[in-house]
């Protein structure tokens, strides 16, 4: 059963959408992550013009962060305060990262600069993931306590001027390191269509040494606001937000998202961030490889606003 | 909702008489012979709907004045191209650089028709001569493209244009039916003409052209329009139209369901 999607504007099989929704859904309610780093390459190989795809990934995110930050909220693990700070920031990144990508579309580089950044971000992130988790697995086999956060031990992060208070987080932090990384992650989300889940958990844990278990909740609470602010700048900018695509990926998603929290509930913590670290190796794998093998078709041809 | 689809419809069709005018382009005609070409198609009008796979579309035509002596010898011959409506086209070329491949050149046509389906009584070869083909832009490898801007290195051009005929045949965008145009009785002609799936909207038109032993006879064009219906025109419009409204229902819309799957499927 094909479906016609008014923006990309071309006829796609509804199954294959709603399949790859419900599949990157499951993944994402197992691991906890947004999930659009997933669903923007599954996209583009499926033939999706990248700048749709990109657009539509962040629109998609906006719904599987509400969804995962609702539960956050309800359970106490979000500290707003925290998540506004990141959001100045992130604001901001968006904005920047908007211009980027029009930039990048007329050099008619954006493929490439989409595709590129995937591969380092994957790659990097998915392979200290390994190593980390891979070593944790090792220590709890040992029997060993498993600790990520080291108290008292301080870093030059902490060293910073304009410390806030967060209550939550039971943090006493510079708001510089948090507006920075929230502008970073801003910049990604509108390059990358993704909500940034992926990178900005590690970061909090390991760089700003925020507990654990508010690091989630805030970042999908940050996430929301990002994504559906890159959402309208480019539905207004690009008109590349296809809501068709969009909605079927969402509805898929929320619901397979709701298989992959009951089987994630059941798996250790080591052995959930090994499995999210190979699965961000093997996209980053993945989008590398096709950088590197040489093309089936050297030529490309782009027509009206998003070429094919 | 209902009722701006409704507005939106009405405006469309007052739209249209003056759209058709202003496209319907002359008849070019060869004063030497006496012949006419004549088509009609069912529908002016081509609509891509949400299950829309392609569509094939069948001309009529009719050869007025026509010999009888020289129709049972086949001496007429009859192309028929469906034209899509005319955009700037790049085409760009990776190249690998520090072992990825990335795009380096790229050249910039004059607007070219986006797709071109064509059929004919015969392999176009066997109709005429390539110049007379080429000076009617009839056939995929006649198509004009012309490059606009600096195009640099001149040497690579025609390695362009074959990469850009060969990515729209590919792609079903350019397709020819060598014998695709067929005579019914004496003078009257079928022609079936394929619409691909990614068919672009917008103004189509249908060509006719008529040969009379080698040689040119008549050209008749009618237009066709491609449009998106309903829900899909509405969301496309909305989306260019009022496209902060647009993002922000799109953002809604998110919200919404994000919220509603966290309440279905509440454990608590």
């Amino acid at each position: 059963m094909t479906i016609y999607l008014p923006i990309a504007e071309l006829s796609v099989n509804i199954f294959v959408i709603l399949g790859m929704g419900a599949a990157v859904g499951f993944l994402s309610g197992m691991f906890g992550v947004g999930g659009g780093f997933l669903i923007t390459p599954l996209l583009i190989f499926y033939n999706i013009p990248p700048a749709v795809a990109v657009a539509t990934g962040a629109n998609q995110v906006v719904a599987s962060s509400v969804s995962g930050a609702l539960a956050h909220f309800r359970r106490g693990t979000l500290d707003i305060k925290l998540g506004l700070v990141l959001l100045v920031g992130g604001l901001a990144g968006a904005t920047v990262g908007i211009q980027i990508f029009s930039m990048l579309r007329r050099l008619g580089q954006l493929d490439l600069i989409i595709s590129l950044l995937y591969v380092v971000f994957l790659g990097s992130v998915g392979g200290l993931m390994l190593w980390e988790s891979v070593n944790s697995l090792r220590r709890a086999a040992q029997n060993k306590t498993v600790s990520l956060r080291k108290p008292g031990q301080h870093n030059w992060v902490h060293r910073l001027p304009f410390k806030m208070r967060f209550k939550r987080s039971k943090l006493y932090l510079s708001v510089i390191p948090v507006i920075l990384l929230g502008f970073a992650i801003g910049i990604l989300t509108s390059v990358m269509g993704v909500g940034g889940g992926f990178i900005m958990v590690p970061a909090m844990i390991y760089l700003l040494r925020i507990p654990t278990s508010v690091v989630i909740g805030t970042s999908l609470f940050q996430i929301i606001f990002v994504t559906a602010f890159t959402t309208v700048v480019q539905a207004t900018t690009n008109f590349s937000v296809d809501i068709v695509l969009a909605w079927l990926l969402m509805i898929a998603g929320v619901i397979g998202a709701q298989y992959g929290v009951r089987v994630g509930q059941k798996m250790r913590g080591e052995q959930l961030r090994a499995g999210l670290a190979l699965l961000v190796l093997g996209v980053g794998i993945r989008l590398g490889l096709g950088l590197v093998l040489p093309p089936d078709e050297i030529y490309s041809v782009v027509s009206g606003s998003f070429g094919f | 909702m209902r009722s701006a689809v409704l507005l939106l419809v009405v405006s469309l069709c007052t739209a249209v008489p003056a759209m058709a005018q202003l496209a319907d382009p002359p008849v070019t005609v060869n004063e030497k012979f006496s012949e006419r070409i004549d088509i009609g198609i069912s529908t002016n009008e081509i609509a891509i709907t949400s299950d829309f796979s392609g569509a094939d579309i069948t001309v009529f035509g009719a050869i007025e004045g026509a010999d009888e002596l020289l129709l049972a010898t086949f001496a007429y011959d009859v192309v028929v191209a469906l034209e899509g409506p005319r955009i700037p086209t790049t085409v760009r070329r990776k190249e690998r650089v520090a072992g990825i491949w990335i795009n380096r050149h790229s050249i910039r046509f004059e607007p070219i028709p986006a797709s071109y389906s064509m059929s004919s009584t015969r392999p176009l070869p066997n109709i005429t001569n390539l110049m007379e083909l080429a000076s009617r832009d009839i056939g995929i490898n006649n198509i004009r493209l012309v490059p606009t801007g600096g195009v640099g290195d001149g040497s690579r051009l025609t390695e362009f244009r074959d990469a850009l005929r060969r990515i729209k045949q590919a792609s079903g965008l350019y397709q020819r039916h060598p014998t695709g145009v067929q005579f019914i009785s004496k003078a009257l002609f079928r022609a079936a003409v394929r619409l691909p799936a990614n068919i672009p909207v917008g103004q189509h038109e249908v060509r006719a052209v008529l040969y009379k032993n080698n040689q040119f006879v008549m050209e008749k064009v009618i237009p066709l329009r491609v449009v998106k219906t309903g829900l899909e025109q509405f969301i496309y419009n909305f989306a260019h139209n009022y496209s902060l409204a647009y993002g922000l229902v799109a953002v809604l819309l998110a919200t919404l369901t994000g919220w509603l799957g966290s309440i279905i499927f509440r454990k608590d």
